[in-house]
This record gives structure tokens, C-alpha cells and sequence, in this order.
């Protein structure tokens, strides 16, 4: 294995406090409705719930009935219904009708809306307008923040990709601001604000910095914060992943730090949930590593185990009683554990094998070396013909997009013809959606603008023509993939080996084929402590970027103290596996980063 | 350490204002101050609160200003100075939960005031709370007007229409704005909510006429065309008795099915029907312009599946004018090798298909892995590749035909090994 120990890394901050200080809020929220009462729970909340409180302690404050939301009439016999929803419309409409049905019937109750993580005005006008206000009572929780392991914190909130990228929508980008906030109030100050793109720039950055001191309680410093819009970097969520985690997550969707792993991996008749973290000493060992060398470690960790269990021949009494206390709960322990990994990679192999999974890895390969585009495309029109895995064909078509600066129109309508014919003619939604987000497009202005310029470009002098070009490119929104590819060496030259053993940069992340933009900006910035230098880079993203200096203690502190190595990043609509393992990865060569992201966006939902 | 939690906790969400201890904090907009975990602390440290905040509004007709009128204008009864507060103000106090007023953003300037500066500074929450008034204030010729200069607000705007499912609403916003594209997408979407069939079809077809880009257009003629066919079919299917429907049941009703997914199906329930019938391959083929290479790999998927080695055969013959037959194919051999395997189609079959396979790597990769025994003789003798022949005989069975070949092959002196 690569990497064992990390011997430098920094003592993180004790997350789990965060878990404590939501579970005493909801207490103490339940207890605003005194007596028992029936609990409501929106679906994708449980989860998050789970994890820091349970059914007892929810029964211990008189919830007698726990429902998920399912926006069905009800049976509940309680005079007191208590809803834990996310601050929805649809949700909130779903409500009042219960209410209004109730008032009809003559049937008295009180109703609680407790909003997580926070109330927006549009659903407390909901409230009125149905004639419910005042019947029902709101309450915010404001649950912002869920640790899921030691080193990732997640907002949880899925939704936040949709409406801030498509729907233009502003509203959970507050959110995370005080998310944010919090840690900062908790945990003591950033030093430092690093960070590239619109979210992260004009809402959070402000925030952030907007403490005052007695706000602070804890007299430390968090390290420093990276900021970073998912839109920045749209290529590296689109490319397979090969690290073992992100292969679990592509294939098994890990939700809310634990997965389920159905019949064919268990090698019994039934699914079992797992939680994935740092706790799991197996998956510890392997979540980061590149796919290839999984197998081989898992199976000398059953060699290992072997011998260990093979200690008990020839013990005598004495031992044995030994054995069995101290030792044989945990090989126990390790060998469920073992075995569950051997089977989840036993049926990747074969899945991954079935899918044609090589041929896919070298089309994404070629397309981000820009290299046989033309074959890459025979390859994704193959991929469509054969109707197989209808998010991978998107996926290939979004990176032929952005990877080209879009694509020529002949091949647009022909590829989206067949993609209709292939997935069903109401994908053409989905185009539409995948066009306003910039991921797929058709190129029309790019070659006229080239001519116009040109044309210009004779007629007025340089300064001009340089004004003008930026105003035309900003208008066709390039992503520009290849010159920053190019310009921050992404892309390791073809044909060189590329040891998966011993990683030597991010690369190997995606077998050595790319390094992740996301991380690789990071890691230049804080190179450099700073944007200076990476002038070009950023004016090929659309600028947007910035570095303050926090208002305590910043610059006298150059010997760094164990806190001040921590790196906090934040992806602003989710982040993927390879890239928090690229981070660790980062974390190990210098200091310790800590990741942070709203929602793992592996697969983009675009569908309608 | 819970001290300290609670310490931590008190600190949050606590503004710098000084104003935290009005009574304007109690009686928020929303009329419930309950929430926040720095109040609760302070609450349970003292303990003060009175009964009454419990108090559930019974159904009567005396109703408690407080709790049951809007929040944005009853909290000024109070606080009469929360009409004189700016928009910069007024947005600031939004941002907090704080009580608010906006009764005295009457004129149109002042509504687009507080609008811009709920813009500027980028809450999404605040901005769809303006416009909420707006709506309400303003008539919409004019709001829409006014949104037309004003991205990030119409944004906003279009958003909070889409999730009250404020259609009408919507559709003439998009129209006022020349957005006529969004505006037939955001139609034809509606679709997806029409469960019965027929009503569905009805309402594909009465998209026909709204303003698509001209791809978009076609592709929602088909869209109409393929549910009223498949409606068709399915009526004179599920009630069909031939003998292929009882060999092979229907696992699932056709209707809503994407295109290919229909011609599969009629290749493998319909095939060889004349050209005349709507669900007959060719006409399907036609009716919805389906490339060689796509027919073929679906035709070839279900002939293959019923086995039919004979019809997945006359998909690949071509006859050249002197008449001899040729196999050609718009899809690589390989691929036709490896869709005939998982449909376990015979050695012979397969080697035939191997045969024909280009690539020469391709070709004797796929004979190895589906043992086609003559191929890779062939190719190794080929090769004159001596060694590959020794050790392939090695796996095969003692004095099969295929042994003996190789066998004879190495006793030729006439042949010149490259090793």
C-alpha cells in the first residue's frame, strides 16, 4: 500500500460536537410541542437523522409514531403532528391540505413545522395563502452541517446543483454561508480565504469574513478555507471513477456515508447497509487506492487473517482464553469486513468487465488528451445504438462537449437524434436543461465569432481587438478545457508508464490519464499562497477568483501551527470521491487538507 | 465540555446589531420567534417564557393579531417604524428573520429599490420574498416588463412560478419575454404528468403547433406518431394468438417505449410483415429515419435472441452483380461476434462471424475466446508462428480433428517456422 501512516498530518477538529449540538436543538424543538405527538420525517432527511440522534431518543420526548413524507393523505390518530421537512413547496402545500381536510372534518390538532436547515419566506407564504397560517406553527433546525467521516463534512443538500446552476436560483448558497458561519463560531477563524467562482466569490467570501470577535468563542484558527464552484470544474465529476470508493459510489451509490450492498455481493439472499469511513480499518486501507491494486491487498489481508486465526493451533488453555478475549472479536470483526470488500470488488470486476468498462476508460482517455475525437465519437454512437447504460452515454457526450468547446452541429443533431431514439424522445428536456448549464452544446457562434474577429482585427488596432476577443469569448462561454489543460499540465504525456503502486501525483486518481482541475487549482494556489501567476488560468475560467486575508492573526504567524495546516474545501454543488481521494492524496505531499462538500454529484441529475 | 457547546451555541446566529433585545425580535414576521438556538439557550437559562407563546390558535372568531395576520405588514402595528426603515434596511432585517414591513414600497421605484437590492446582495431567499410582493402589488404586464432587465430576478422568479405549479402563470411570462422556445419545452413537459394513454397522445398532438426550434419540432412529431402506434399495436397484441406470443409471453406492454426499443420488439414479435403495417420493422425503419447501422444491430439483437441463425444471416448478405452473395456489415464483425455470443448462438455460427472479422488482433482474439479451433490454426500457420501452434495443442483434446490438424501442420518440412 501506498501510504500507511500520515505521520504529518495535523490533528483535525472534533467534528462530533457539531452532531451534539444538532441532536440538543431538535430536542429542544420536540419539546415545544409537549405531549405525544406523530413525527413526520421528508425522506432524504432520515438518513442525515440517523445519525445523530435515534428512536430512542426521539421516544423520549414523546414522539409516540415516526412517517416519511409521502405526500399521500395520512392515518394518524394523534392530536399532534410534528413535520421535519425540508423547506419545500411542495411539501409545505401538502401540509396545508392535511390541515384544511382536518378543518373540514371538524377534527381539531396542532400542527409543528420544524424547517431544516432553515424557513424560506416562499413556503411560510404557502402557509397563508392556503389559510393555515396560525394553525401551524414553524420552527427552523438549523442542521447545517453533517461530519460524515473525520475528515468530510457534507450539507446534504442534493438540490443544491439543480437550483443554483440551472434554476439561477440563490437560495442555498446562504445556506451554505452559514454553514460556514458556524464552523467558524464553533472552531475559531479561517485565516485565509481562497476561492474561484460566482457562489463562492459574492455571497460566501463576504459572509465568511464578516465575524466580528466576540462572535468567535474559541480564541484558535480553523487554517484556511477553499472555495470552490462546481461549474469551475464540470470535467472531472464527468469521468469515471477507478479509485475504490468512487468505484463503490458509481456502482452502489453511497448515500449519506453508507452504502447497501444487495445479494450478489453479500453472497447471501439478503442486502446489507454498511457504513463507509475511517472507522471500517479495512476500507480504510483501500478507499484511495487505485482500483487495480485493491484485489491483490485484500487478498494477502485474508492471508494475514489465516495466520492469525491459525495462532490458536497448539495453545493451551491459558492462551486460549487470551486469544479469544483479546484478539478474536477483532479478526471477527476484520473478516465480515474483508469479506464484504472481496465481494464488492468481485462484483465490480464483473460488472465493470460486462460493461465494456476498458473500452469506455480509453474513449474518456482520448477525449481528454484531445486525441481521435472521431473515433471517440463512433464510440459514443456505438454507446447509444446499443441502448446500454443511459447515464454513461450522457456522461461521454457532456466531456466530448465540454472537452471540444462543444460540438460541431452536424454531430449535435445527429448524436441527439439517436440519443431520443435510443433513451426515449423526453430526453429532449434533458438537452435543453444540459445546454443552459453549458454541459452540452451545439458549437454555432464559435467559428463565426473566429471570422468576425478576424475581420475586426483589420479594421481597429490590438488593444481593441483584445477587448473585443474577450467580449466574444465570454459570450460563447468556452470551457477552454484544452489550454488549461495544457497550461497546468493535466494531462501527463501519453505513453509514459504510470505506476498505480506508487502514485506520483493526483493522476492517479483516473489511472494516471488526468489530474482533477478542481485539485490541481488548489494545489497552485496554495503553492503560491495565492492567485499571482495563475493570471491566464483564471481569466480562461472567467475570473472570479479571489484570496483574502482573514482579520485575525494572519500574516505574523509564519511558522505554522498545527491548525493553520488545515486546509478546509468546500465544493459549491458536491464533489466526487476521486477527488476527495486526489485531496488526501495532496493532504499526505504537504499539509493536511480536510474536505467539504454539499452532495456527491457523480451522477448529474439533469433528467427533466 | 456541554458548556461549552451551549457557549458555542449561544454565539451563533447572535448579530452584531443592537437590537437583539427589542421586542421586534419576539414578534417576528413569522409570528413565531421559536427557532433559533441562541434564543433557545437563553430561554431555557432563564425560563421566563410565558404560556402564551404555546398557545395554539383555536378555530374561533376572535383571532389573535399576532399569530394569524400576514407577517409582513401586522408586525408593524407594533413597530411603526418599520415603515421608515430603507430598502438597504428593510432587506437587511429580511436576511435576518427579523420583522419587516414592505407596505411602504408603494411606488414602482421604490418596489424596484428593494428588489435591486435584494439582488445585490445575492440571498435567493429575500429576493423571492420581494417578488412574492411584487406579484402581489404589481400587475404583471408590468412586472414582467420590469424582470425583463433583471436576470437574476427572473430567475428567481421563474423558479418560484415553476415549484407553486403556477403553469399559466409562467407560460405567459415566457411569451411576454420572447422566450417562445422555453415556453413550448416548458408546454410539451407537461406531458409527463398524463398517465392515460390516449389523453396523453391527444396532448402530444396539441403540442404539434407550439413554437419549437425546427429539430425540437420533429422530434415531438415522433413523439406523437410512435405513442399513437404503439397504442395500435399494443391493442391488436394483447389480444394477439399467434404462435410466437405464446412461446415467448410479453413481459411488459409497449406503450411509452423509446423508439429502438419498439423496433426491437417489432423485429422480434413482427417480423417479415409488409412494409404496409405500422408494426412491421420496415415500417417502423422509415416512419422514424433510422440509420443501417442502428437497424441492424437491433434487428440483429432480436433474431439472435429467438435464435433464428437464418434471418441474423440475410441481415449481412449482398448480393454483387454477378450474383455471388457477400456478407458486409455497417458494424464492426466484432461486434456482431460478440452479440451473437450472448445470445449463445452455435461454434459454427460464430465462426463464420470470426471469419469475417477485419482486424487481424480482433479476429484471432475472438477465435481464442470462443474457440473457433480452425481460425487460429489458420492464423498461426499464418503467422508461421510454430511455438503459438505447440502450446495451443497443448489445450486441446488428444486426437480431436483439431489435434490431428495441428499434428500434421508441424510435420510439414514444407512450411518455413519463424521460430
Amino acid at each position: 500500500m501506498a501510504h500507511t501512516e500520515w505521520r504529518d498530518a495535523p490533528e483535525l477538529p472534533d467534528f462530533s460536537l457539531l452532531k451534539r449540538l444538532a441532536r440538543d436543538q431538535l430536542i429542544f424543538l420536540l419539546e415545544q410541542l409537549p405531549g405525544k405527538k406523530d413525527l413526520f420525517i421528508d425522506a432524504d432527511l432520515m438518513s442525515p437523522l440517523d445519525r445523530i440522534a435515534n428512536v430512542t431518543i426521539l421516544k423520549q420526548h414523546e414522539v409516540d409514531k415516526l412517517y416519511k413524507v409521502e405526500l399521500k393523505p395520512i392515518v394518524s390518530s394523534s392530536d399532534q403532528l410534528c413535520f421535519l421537512i425540508r423547506p419545500r413547496i411542495q411539501t409545505v402545500k401538502w401540509i396545508s391540505d392535511l390541515v384544511n381536510a382536518d378543518k373540514v372534518a371538524g377534527r381539531f390538532r396542532r400542527y409543528k413545522i420544524i424547517f431544516t436547515p432553515q424557513k424560506f419566506y416562499a413556503c411560510e407564504t404557502v402557509l397563508e395563502e392556503q389559510g393555515v397560517y396560525g394553525d401551524v406553527t414553524t420552527d427552523e433546525w438549523n442542521f447545517y452541517i453533517l461530519p460524515l467521516d473525520d475528515d468530510i463534512l457534507s450539507l446534504e443538500l442534493p438540490e443544491f446543483f439543480r437550483d443554483n446552476f440551472l434554476e439561477g436560483d440563490q437560495r442555498w448558497v446562504t445556506t451554505a454561508g452559514s454553514a460556514l458561519h458556524l464552523l467558524q463560531s464553533v472552531y475559531g477563524s479561517f485565516s485565509k480565504v481562497y476561492g474561484i467562482g460566482r457562489c463562492a466569490k459574492v455571497r460566501i467570501c463576504d459572509k465568511t469574513l464578516n465575524l466580528t470577535d466576540e462572535q468567535i468563542l474559541v480564541d484558535e484558527n480553523m487554517g484556511s478555507v477553499f472555495l470552490v464552484d462546481r461549474d469551475v470544474d464540470f470535467v472531472t465529476p464527468l469521468c469515471s471513477q477507478v479509485v475504490y470508493e468512487g468505484l463503490v459510489d458509481d456502482l452502489f451509490r453511497i448515500k449519506c456515508g453508507s452504502v447497501e450492498f444487495g445479494p450478489d455481493v453479500t453472497s447471501s439472499d439478503k442486502s446489507i447497509k454498511v457504513m463507509l469511513n475511517s472507522q471500517d480499518k479495512v476500507f480504510s486501507e483501500i478507499r484511495n487506492e487505485h482500483f487495480s491494486n485493491v484485489f491483490g491487498f485484500l487478498s494477502q489481508k485474508a492471508k494475514n487473517l489465516q495466520t492469525a486465526y491459525d495462532k490458536r493451533r497448539g495453545m493451551d488453555i491459558q492462551q486460549m482464553k487470551a486469544f479469544v478475549s483479546d484478539e478474536l472479536k477483532g479478526l471477527k470483526q476484520e473478516h465480515r469486513l474483508l469479506s464484504l470488500h472481496i465481494g464488492a470488488s468481485e462484483s465490480m470486476m464483473k460488472k465493470k468487465t460486462k460493461q465494456d468498462f476498458q473500452e469506455l476508460l480509453k474513449t474518456e482517455h482520448s477525449l481528454l488528451e484531445g486525441f481521435e475525437i472521431r473515433e471517440c465519437i463512433t464510440y459514443i454512437e456505438e454507446h447509444i445504438n446499443r441502448q446500454v447504460s443511459m447515464i454513461d452515454s450522457l456522461r461521454l457526450l457532456c466531456l466530448l462537449s465540454i472537452t471540444e468547446n462543444g460540438l460541431l452541429s452536424k454531430d449535435y443533431r445527429s448524436l441527439k437524434a439517436q440519443y431520443l431514439q435510443s433513451y426515449g424522445i423526453k430526453h429532449l428536456l434533458t438537452f435543453a436543461n444540459l445546454r443552459q448549464l453549458g454541459l452540452l452544446e451545439e458549437q454555432q457562434a464559435g467559428e463565426t465569432l473566429t471570422v468576425m474577429e478576424s475581420k475586426v482585427g483589420k479594421l481597429v488596432n490590438d488593444k481593441t481587438v483584445g477587448k473585443l476577443t474577450d467580449a466574444f469569448s465570454s459570450l460563447a462561454k468556452k470551457s477552454n478545457f484544452r489550454a488549461l489543460s495544457k497550461r497546468l499540465a493535466l494531462v501527463p504525456k501519453s505513453g509514459e508508464e504510470y505506476d498505480l503502486r506508487v502514485p506520483r501525483d493526483m493522476a492517479y486518481v483516473f489511472s494516471g490519464a488526468y489530474i482533477p482541475l478542481s485539485c490541481k487549482l488548489i494545489e497552485q494556489v496554495l503553492e503560491r499562497d495565492g492567485w499571482t501567476g495563475l493570471e491566464e488560468v483564471t481569466r480562461m475560467l472567467n475570473g472570479q477568483e479571489f484570496a483574502v486575508t482573514g482579520g485575525s492573526s494572519s500574516s505574523e504567524a509564519r511558522n505554522k501551527t498545527d491548525a493553520q495546516r488545515i486546509v478546509l474545501v468546500m465544493f459549491l454543488g458536491g464533489c466526487t470521491f476521486s477527488e476527495i481521494s486526489a485531496l488526501r492524496f495532496l493532504g499526505k505531499e504537504r499539509d493536511t487538507y480536510y474536505v467539504k462538500q454539499i452532495e456527491y454529484m457523480v451522477n448529474i441529475k439533469l433528467s427533466i | 465540555v456541554l458548556k461549552e457547546s451551549k457557549r458555542a451555541v449561544n454565539s451563533i446566529l447572535v448579530d452584531d446589531d443592537d437590537e437583539d433585545e427589542e421586542d421586534v425580535e419576539r414578534v417576528s414576521w413569522s409570528g413565531e420567534p421559536v427557532g433559533s438556538i441562541s434564543w433557545s439557550v437563553k430561554e431555557t437559562a432563564s425560563s421566563i417564557r410565558s404560556g402564551s407563546e404555546q398557545s395554539f390558535p383555536k378555530i374561533d372568531t376572535t383571532p389573535s393579531l399576532s399569530k394569524q395576520g400576514s407577517g409582513y405588514s401586522l408586525s408593524s402595528l407594533f413597530k411603526g417604524n418599520l415603515h421608515d426603515l430603507s430598502p438597504e434596511e428593510t432587506v437587511r432585517r429580511m436576511q435576518k428573520g427579523r420583522a419587516f414591513s414592505l407596505e411602504k414600497f408603494r411606488s414602482l421605484q421604490d418596489k424596484l429599490l428593494l428588489l435591486d437590492e435584494a439582488v445585490a446582495v445575492y440571498d435567493g431567499n429575500v429576493i423571492t420574498a420581494v417578488l412574492i410582493f411584487l406579484k402581489k402589488s404589481l400587475s404583471k404586464e408590468i412586472l414582467f416588463r420590469e424582470l425583463m432587465a433583471r436576470d437574476v430576478a427572473l430567475r428567481h422568479y421563474v423558479h418560484y412560478l415553476k415549484e407553486m405549479g403556477e403553469q399559466k402563470l409562467l407560460v405567459e411570462l415566457l411569451k411576454a419575454l420572447g422566450r417562445t422556445e422555453d415556453m413550448a419545452l416548458m408546454h410539451y413537459k407537461e406531458h409527463l404528468n398524463i398517465k392515460d394513454e390516449s389523453r396523453r397522445r391527444d396532448f402530444l398532438k396539441s403540442c404539434l403547433s407550439l413554437p419549437f426550434s425546427q429539430d425540437d419540432a420533429t422530434h415531438v412529431q415522433d413523439h406523437y406518431t410512435l405513442l399513437e402506434r404503439q397504442i395500435i399495436i399494443e391493442a391488436s397484441d394483447k389480444k394477439a394468438v399467434a404462435e410466437i406470443f405464446k412461446k415467448f409471453p410479453r413481459k411488459a406492454s409497449i406503450l411509452n417505449m423509446p423508439i429502438i426499443t419498439t423496433l426491437y420488439y417489432s423485429c422480434f414479435y413482427h417480423y417479415g410483415e409488409s412494409e404496409g403495417t405500422f408494426s412491421s420493422p420496415s415500417n417502423i425503419r422509415k416512419t422514424f429515419r433510422i440509420s443501417e447501422k442502428q437497424y441492424i444491430l437491433t434487428a440483429l439483437g432480436a433474431r439472435a435472441k429467438l435464435k433464428s441463425w437464418f434471418d441474423v444471416d440475410s441481415l449481412f448478405n449482398t448480393k454483387n452483380w454477378l450474383g455471388y452473395t457477400k456478407k458486409r456489415s455497417p458494424i464492426g464483425f466484432h461486434r456482431v461476434v460478440d452479440i451473437l455470443h450472448k445470445n449463445s448462438a452455435p461454434v459454427q455460427v460464430l465462426q463464420e462471424y470470426v471469419n469475417l472479422i477485419d482486424n487481424p488482433d480482433l479476429k484471432l482474439g475472438g477465435a481464442l475466446k470462443y474457440k473457433c479451433h480452425d481460425i487460429v490454426i489458420n492464423t498461426y500457420r499464418d503467422l508461421k508462428d510454430r511455438q503459438q501452434l505447440i502450446v495451443y495443442r497443448e489445450k486441446l483434446e488428444r486426437d480431436s480433428p483439431e489435434y490431428r490438424k495441428i499434428q500434421e501442420l508441424l510435420n510439414n518440412v514444407q512450411i518455413r517456422w519463424k521460430n
